[in-house]
């Protein structure tokens, strides 16, 4: 059955870009204020299942070629390796580190090496719930 | 606050005893998330529900509460939360590979292992 | 600052994660999964030359202080059990190089036995009760996956029940921390126990015990609570059983082992007494699965249940044999455990059946696999030499001492059962008339016996080597007869 959700998937389009901005805006909220990276990684996977309802499984995929298991393996490299930074300045482990920096357009910024956990689990939570939604949906 | 809080625990272990004692697969999922969701309001009462601010940076004023409850719970619905998801995969898979989801016909015979 | 203490945690991690990149290239993730369990080994043994050196070692994560941060401590302990995982871990991939099949091999298999190793070694170096959670649950999302993996009826079957039982327990876990915690206010295992001493253990402390008990006797498989490891442990392929027999079920032991010596130890005449009962019989209705049963998997699988009674009767009786004696126990039963399901699967692909009924005279064609079963037999119901004769004499020592006659009783009667039941895979399976197996000469034999005959050798080692390796024991045994020893270690660094 062919039915007419054109409508739907114009605002898709719209509120998915919407969405993933404002999802990385949470991101980098999430240090002095609510938000995070696994919150983040909730509203962005959102976005890309907001776009699964409006088309379907196969157009997805040819819009973001990208197999969700590797997200998973990179945001998990990149938050252990975040960890096992601290071996090379001697330091307990996952001890962070932050620094206050004047930087252009963005003046006075704090920036903080626990962000690139959060990015780690960031991609993480990307990756797992839409591998977790690709499985059972593909059979379908 | 505190005797609310533990009669909704107690509903919410109740039906979740009552789902996982049936025999429909998903049921007993859902009592699964209902037990853990107990154990997570659990711990947050056990940690002492007070008045307080937000454990953060730049909050001066006054008193703030006790963050390591939050942080336990967070951990936890995580934790929870992947357990769920692995558990409905293979429940469904059981369910296309078995072709049932009662588990009185899932039971192990020593014929069929 | 003793980063060393996490690196058995963090390497496996890392390789884990690796691995998943390479999944198409089975050879790289070989080599890169034994590269990484080598250094695992070097490693621990590197961690157990410095706890010898200096004491207890606590590592501080993040820098935040002892009560407040989480602690990372590798006591004796610890380290010698983590010694054992890796070692394990490496025989265990050596064998599932020629017997797992590419299928599971593909499917992130070598990736998910290193996330089972972080768990392990992460549950028996954390300093911290939700810590120790949180490991539980790695080691356990890996071990579901594990059981899983390859997906035949029977699996998933066992799968949803083992799913089942372990979220039920993880809650009970989840809850019982919070009880801890409103009570004592802290989730430092040091610091709790300093605060449990200070107010003298009151009853509620006691429930709080004995629903910790509960949750580590559902994952250890301790008498009432031991109904669903037959079934599970039966299901997957048997490098995964060897895994699962060796490693996870000690771990819930090693928890028990821990709360109940650094925490729970002010009333003992209810906690121990209680611990004691259940132990006695947990060896029990081991024995009588063991004896009863003609299908060589299910043999060795009570024999788990049997050793898991004695571990944890050692640790009931409180005194320095007694628990020397389990500490000595589980590791031996660790090695020799995975050499007898490694023995066990060569035997069940030779003959394409697991039942005794169904097999015999494989001592013609088979020899060397023969005489290493008959060795690993021996040494598990306790002859000596062999390594299984230390554990039992010490565990025997520590009833005497504790005026424990009936579960000294037990453990000889149910020593003699033992060396019933594995002889009797021994005489059925590989004596009596040869009979003709279809697929016999697929199974590589002499290469995946070697795994199996490396754990017997370490196995020899340790019982040859006894007056070498006490001394570490002893050391292993202190912080648990004297806590103060260990919250010194984490607190005040």
């Amino acid at each position: 059955m062919k039915t007419n959700d054109i409508i739907l998937q114009t605002v898709a389009k719209v509120a998915s870009l919407v969405i993933i901005l404002f999802s990385i805006y949470i991101f980098f909220g999430g240090h002095y204020s609510p938000g995070g990276g696994f919150v983040g990684g909730l509203l962005a996977s959102g976005a890309i299942v907001l776009l699964l309802l409006a088309y379907d499984l196969k157009t997805v995929a040819n819009m973001l070629p990208v197999d969700y298991k590797l997200v998973v393996a990179a945001g998990l490299l990149i938050s252990s390796a975040t960890v096992s930074g601290a071996l090379f300045f001697d330091a307990p482990l996952m001890t962070h580190a932050y620094q206050y920096f004047e930087l252009p357009l963005l003046g006075h910024t704090s920036l903080h090496t626990a962000v690139l956990f959060d990015l780690g689990v960031y991609l993480v939570v990307i990756g797992i719930t839409m591998t977790i939604i690709q499985t059972i949906g593909e059979s379908e | 606050m505190e005797i609310v809080m533990a009669v909704v625990i107690g509903i919410l272990f109740m039906s979740a005893t009552y789902l996982m004692l049936s025999k429909s697969i998903l049921r007993i999922i859902i009592g699964t998330g209902l037990l853990s969701h107990g154990a997570h309001l659990l711990i947050l009462t056990m940690g002492g529900l007070k008045r307080g601010s937000v454990p953060l940076l730049g909050e001066s004023a006054g008193p703030y509460v006790d963050p390591l409850p939050q942080a336990l719970i967070l951990t936890a619905i995580v934790i929870s939360f992947g357990v769920t998801s692995l558990f409905l995969v293979v429940a469904y898979r059981t369910y296309q590979e078995l072709g049932t989801d009662n588990m009185d016909k899932l039971r192990g015979k020593e014929s069929n292992e | 600052m003793n980063n060393l203490v996490f690196l058995p945690v963090l390497l496996p991690l890392l390789t884990g994660i690796i691995l998943i990149f390479f999944s198409k290239y089975i050879k790289i993730q070989r080599f890169l999964s034994l590269v990484s369990s080598s250094l695992g080994i070097i490693l621990s043994c590197l961690l157990i030359g410095k706890v010898h050196d200096q004491g207890i070692l606590a590592l501080q994560v993040g820098s935040w202080e002892a009560p407040f941060g989480i602690s990372i401590v590798a006591d004796m302990l610890s380290s010698l059990l983590v010694l054992t995982t890796n070692i394990i871990g490496f025989a265990v991939l050596i064998y599932s190089f020629y017997s797992i099949g590419t299928g599971r091999e593909k499917f992130y298999y070598y990736s998910f036995v290193q996330f089972l190793l972080v768990g392990v070694n992460g549950a028996f170096l954390t300093g911290d009760i939700f810590n120790l959670f949180v490991f539980f649950e790695v080691m356990l999302m890996s071990s579901y996956v594990l059981l899983v993996l390859g997906g035949t009826k029977a699996q998933l079957r066992e799968s949803l029940k083992y799913i089942l039982v372990n979220v039920i327990s993880s809650a009970l876990f989840v809850i019982s921390v919070a009880y801890l915690y409103s009570v004592v206010g802290t989730l430092n295992m040091a610091d709790i126990s300093r605060r449990i001493a200070e107010s003298g253990q009151p009853g509620i402390i006691t429930v709080i015990a004995v629903s910790f008990l509960i949750v580590f006797g559902l994952k250890g498989a301790i008498f009432p609570l031991f109904y669903w490891l037959p079934g599970s442990y039966y299901a997957p392929p048997i490098p995964v059983i060897a895994l699962f027999g060796a490693l996870l079920t000690k771990v819930g032991v090693y928890a028990i082992l821990r709360t109940f010596t650094l925490l729970f130890y002010h009333d003992q005449q209810y906690t121990h007494e209680l611990l004691g009962i259940l132990a006695i019989f947990t060896i029990i209705v081991g024995t009588i699965g063991a004896v009863g049963y003609w299908d060589i998997k299910k043999i060795i699988i009570y024999n788990i249940v049997i050793a898991v009674g004695m571990i944890t009767f050692g640790i009931s009786l409180m005194n320095e044999q007694g628990l020397s004696g389990a500490i000595y126990y589980t590791i031996h039963d660790m090695i020799i455990k995975a050499a007898l399901f490694l023995l066990v699967g060569i035997m069940a692909m030779i003959t394409g059946t697991s039942d005794l009924r169904k097999m015999g005279g494989l001592i013609q064609a088979y020899p060397y696999a023969a005489w290493t079963f008959f060795i690993a037999a021996i040494s598990l119901a306790g002859i000596p030499p062999f390594s299984g004769f230390a554990g039992k004499l010490l565990l025997l020592e520590g009833a005497v001492e504790g005026e424990a006659y009936v579960g000294f009783a037990v453990i000889l009667i149910s020593s003699l059962l033992m060396l019933y039941s594995v002889m009797k895979i021994f005489i059925n399976g590989f004596w009596g008339k040869p009979r003709a197996y279809k697929d016999a000469d697929l199974v590589p034999v002499s290469r995946l016996a070697v795994p199996a005959a490396l754990l017997v050798i370490v196995s020899i080692a340790l019982g040859l080597g006894t007056e070498a390796i006490y001394p570490y024991i002893s050391q292993a045994m202190e912080p648990l007869i004297d806590p103060a020893i260990y919250i010194n270690a984490v607190l005040k660094e």
